[in-house]
């Protein structure tokens, strides 16, 4: 079954580089409490988990003490240093996924004391909700039917009742496909996994999460690539891979992403997602972004540049572990409010200011990384004006790779990025895998069935048909 | 006539097709197929081995050198029926229960793999139990896991537990990874070794196991 997108883009909301700035989206998101995402304020996004425990009906009580402890840390902190407002991520682990009634009280636990703060104190607060996707438990994975899946949306549901304003996840279809792209650098599988196994994920629970939305009067926030470009970005900071395959794999990242936006997703999208500001260069929604401020999750490349079109910015997540002054969560919550205070101060004093802010960042980092290059604001608005013009998918994050590969060739001989010679290599196996790739999906399946293991994922589970075999043997 | 330092090279460059083709010409001069292997495939890897540990060599080129001598080892089989090529030990490799991380523990399984160690790689979410059935199964010298999640990583421990309740632990060494583990909690739960990375998780293996080189 094909799950329609109910929005297309086939223009950019953002059509100057003067209006690409962080703070300001076309479309900014009012939540029920007045607060308004991407209308002119940056807001602090904080997320945190658990320390190392175990959670089952036993640790119960421990988890619920220990998320008491954490969101009321935050809450005290934030209001101390004036937050203008604060969101509040709650990325639920599986077993709080799986037995929705855990996550379903562990949200209440926080949603409670943030209308408390915002009662007594006047800090308002927006708590967005992302449940695991524990679809992939189960080997190979059933991505649309299961008790995994409905547990998910369960979640969603209950959770948006006890009070969460924004739904977000991080989908999984195609990483068993893109995992196994990412290892030996094959852009053809990682095409193939994100253009076409992701966007029909996408579109498949987006299609019910929109829905829960509409539902529980809840917003529809939006997803990220973290399973893929994320992990490419883990594997390059860990010298596994190219660092250029990890930026071209980002862009490429970009159409499986805009499918929630195509669902009727609306933003602000989840912070992990480093392609999100081509979700506003396209969308005009409002983004979440983590730089380096999520050191405590993973290293990047990309700390200061990530910041520089944001309108929420994150710190991915972090362990309820103390710290010399405080309990990490505190501090985290700290240095996001004093990164945003810099933010707002220096738009609040004009539009060119800000635009001066924006360069910095990303010129502070985009010469030392291809990752960073690909997201230079004047970068992104290029690569993006031309994807807006493929109405396919696939075709579309085709040319997602090789626009990036363009990008960061012109980059280099540019001298605007710098590149080792063992970096450059690679560009050019990409450049010429991307150029191997034929326009139809289905001649690329065809094509790759041959040589992807499929008793890792069920290709029924996204409308494919395997045909390969039998068209060998047919002659 | 061919020599090692060519097919060393062959190997380092991931050139599957040289590879063979020097192989082939080595065999049919008279060189003997364990000098063939010890003196010019194992060396390539070794190198490759030392560049990738060195952040010089990407993935996919040590998967490629790997594919390279594989295809010289083919040649080698095709000619000795009873040919047997040597192991660096065997390894049983699981992400643990709860967990459902699996690229890095599949890096270093493939890193294992490229440097002659027999792997078995049970998958994610396995539980204590499932170790220690395939510990008595495939009798390995080393059971190696991984965890990405803080509120997993306590199955490391519960898995050691259960090795001992086996009376297995004593025939193995354990060895665990992933971004939450470090060396104080491998110590704090009886494991033998922690590894950051899949590079230096071969590199444990072969100080665990008394194998330095398989040249040597």
């Amino acid at each position: 079954m094909d799950y329609k997108p109910v929005k297309t883009f086939s223009e950019l909301a953002i059509k100057s580089l003067d209006d690409f700035v962080y703070g300001i989206a076309p479309h900014p998101v009012t939540a029920k409490n007045g607060m308004v995402i991407g209308g002119g304020t940056v807001y602090p996004e904080i997320n945190f988990t658990l320390p190392p425990m175990t959670v089952n009906e036993s640790t119960m009580p421990e988890v619920r003490r220990q998320y008491n402890e954490m969101i009321g840390g935050i809450l005290e902190r934030a209001k101390d240093l004036h937050a203008p407002g604060i969101i509040v991520e709650l990325e639920l682990l599986p077993p709080t996924t799986i037995e929705p009634k855990w996550g379903v009280e562990i949200c209440k636990i926080l949603r409670d004391k943030m209308y408390e703060y915002e009662e007594k104190y006047g800090l308002k607060s927006l708590l967005r909700i992302t449940p695991n996707d524990t679809r992939e438990i189960e080997r190979p994975p059933f991505m649309r039917r299961g008790e995994l899946l409905e547990s998910i949306f369960v979640t969603f549901e209950k959770c948006a009742e006890v009070g969460a304003d924004i739904l977000a996840i991080e989908t999984t279809g195609g990483k068993e496909v893109h995992d196994e792209a990412l290892v030996t650098c094959d852009i053809r599988k990682a095409i193939f996994a994100l253009g076409v196994l992701g966007v029909r994920d996408m579109r498949f629970m987006w299609s019910r999460i929109v829905d829960i939305a509409k539902r529980t009067d809840s917003i529809p926030g939006g997803d990220t690539a973290c399973g893929f470009g994320n992990t490419a970005l883990a594997l390059a900071e860990q010298s596994m891979i190219p660092r250029v395959f990890a930026a071209v794999d980002r862009v490429a990242t970009v159409p499986r992403t805009l499918a929630c936006f195509e669902m009727g997703a609306v933003g602000p999208d989840k912070d992990c997602g480093y392609e999100g500001p081509y979700m506003k260069a396209i969308t005009g929604a409002p983004i979440a972004m983590e730089g380096k401020t999520a050191a405590c999750a993973h290293l990047s490349a990309l700390g200061n540049i990530a910041a520089c079109v944001c309108d929420v910015w994150s710190n991915e997540s972090v362990q309820n572990v103390k710290l010399l002054s405080a309990p990490a969560p505190v501090a985290y919550m700290e240095q996001l409010i004093y990164d945003c205070r810099l933010l707002n101060e220096a738009a609040a004093d004009g539009k060119e200011y800000a635009l001066k802010m924006r360069d910095w960042l990303a010129n502070s980092d985009s010469k030392l990384d291809p990752q960073a290059y690909i997201l230079r604001p004047d970068v992104v608005l290029e690569i993006s004006k031309e994807l807006v013009k493929e109405a396919d998918a696939f075709v579309a994050t085709k040319k997602a790779a090789a626009l990036a590969v363009e990008a960061l060739k012109k980059g280099a001989a540019a001298g605007e990025l710098e590149l080792p010679a063992k970096e450059k290599k690679w560009l050019d196996i990409i450049g010429s895998q991307v150029d191997s790739i034929p326009d139809n999906w289905e001649e690329l399946w065809y094509d790759l069935q041959k040589s992807l293991d499929l008793s890792k994922w069920r290709p029924e589970e996204y409308d494919l048909e395997v045909n390969a075999a039998k068209a060998v043997s047919a002659g | 006539m061919a020599n090692f330092e060519e097919l060393s090279q062959a190997v380092l460059d991931g050139d599957g097709d040289k590879a063979v083709e020097l192989t082939k010409d080595l065999l049919s001069s008279g060189v003997d197929a364990q000098d063939v292997i010890a003196k010019g495939l194992i060396v390539g890897m070794e190198k490759v081995g030392e560049l990738f540990k060195n952040n010089e060599m990407f993935v996919p080129e040590v998967l490629m050198s790997a594919a390279a001598m594989n295809s010289a080892v083919e040649v080698i089989k095709e000619g000795q029926n009873d040919f047997d090529m040597p192991s660096s030990g065997k390894v049983v490799l699981g992400t643990v229960k709860g967990d459902l991380h699996d690229i890095g523990k599949n890096l270093v399984g493939m890193m294992m793999e490229s440097n002659g160690y027999t792997v078995y790689d049970l998958g994610v979410d396995i539980e204590p139990d499932k170790f220690v059935d395939a510990v008595k199964e495939y009798k390995p010298d080393i059971v190696a896991m991984s965890a990405l999640l803080t509120t997993t990583m306590m199955e490391m421990k519960n898995t050691i537990d259960a090795l001992v309740e086996a009376g297995l632990r004593d025939s193995i060494k354990v060895i665990i990874g992933g971004a939450p583990i470090t060396q104080g909690f491998a110590d704090e739960i009886g494991a033998d070794g922690y590894a950051e990375d899949a590079a230096t998780a071969v590199e444990l293996c072969k100080k665990l196991t008394g194998v330095e080189a398989l040249s040597a």
